[in-house]
């Protein structure tokens, strides 16, 4: 991964305190995964950040090295990886989802 | 590009021996799979890690020819 795409992917997670790295965006999903968590976002009416990285290329590999995580989406909540989306889905339904959002000081629907 | 059933299962229970390891072929078309995956190996482990795990596992297929494979881990 070249420095530019680091910096780039660096500066998406420090200015978002939530964000979401998906394919498509949040209004428009290109992939079922990506949209479940932004649903799952959309329903606890979190304020997030969608990147979308099929509009970039370098940034659709260097997400999964920086994270060192092979798939997409990817979520991250005050510049910590949280998971995809298994992850994710798990923790919305067994409400550690809400836990560390509230932990971390982020609103939402509660 | 498709992965077979039989091929996920045993590269999994290569890198996890102990594993057991339920998979299901969700769309039956040989590309969207669900796997569930116990093993002791993830006693003290983030939920992050095991998935690691698994994913370390199928040695770079995931994301390639692997399209969709939803994990469950389970200590």
């Amino acid at each position: 991964m070249d420095d530019q795409t680091k910096s780039l992917i660096q500066n998406h997670i420090d200015n978002n305190e939530v964000c979401l790295f998906m394919k498509g965006t949040p209004d428009a999903p290109q992939c079922g995964f990506s949209m479940a968590i932004s649903n799952m976002l959309k329903i606890l009416e979190v304020n997030f950040q969608g990147v979308n990285v099929l509009e970039d290329q370098n940034l659709r590999e260097g997400i999964k090295i920086f994270s060192d995580w092979p798939t997409i989406p990817q979520l991250y909540i005050k510049k910590e990886f949280v998971g995809g989306c298994d992850i994710v889905k798990e923790m919305y339904e067994n409400g550690e989802l809400k836990k560390i959002l509230e932990d971390k000081g982020i609103n939402f629907k509660k | 590009m498709a992965m077979d059933l039989k091929e996920i299962e045993s590269l999994i229970k290569e890198a996890l021996t102990d594993a057991t390891v339920e998979i299901q072929d969700l769309a039956g078309d040989g590309n969207h799979y669900s796997a569930t995956v116990t093993s002791a190996q993830f006693a003290g482990k983030s939920k992050i890690e095991q998935h690691k795990m698994v994913y370390n596992s199928l040695k770079g297929k995931m994301g390639n020819e692997l399209h969709a494979l939803a994990i469950k881990t389970k200590e």
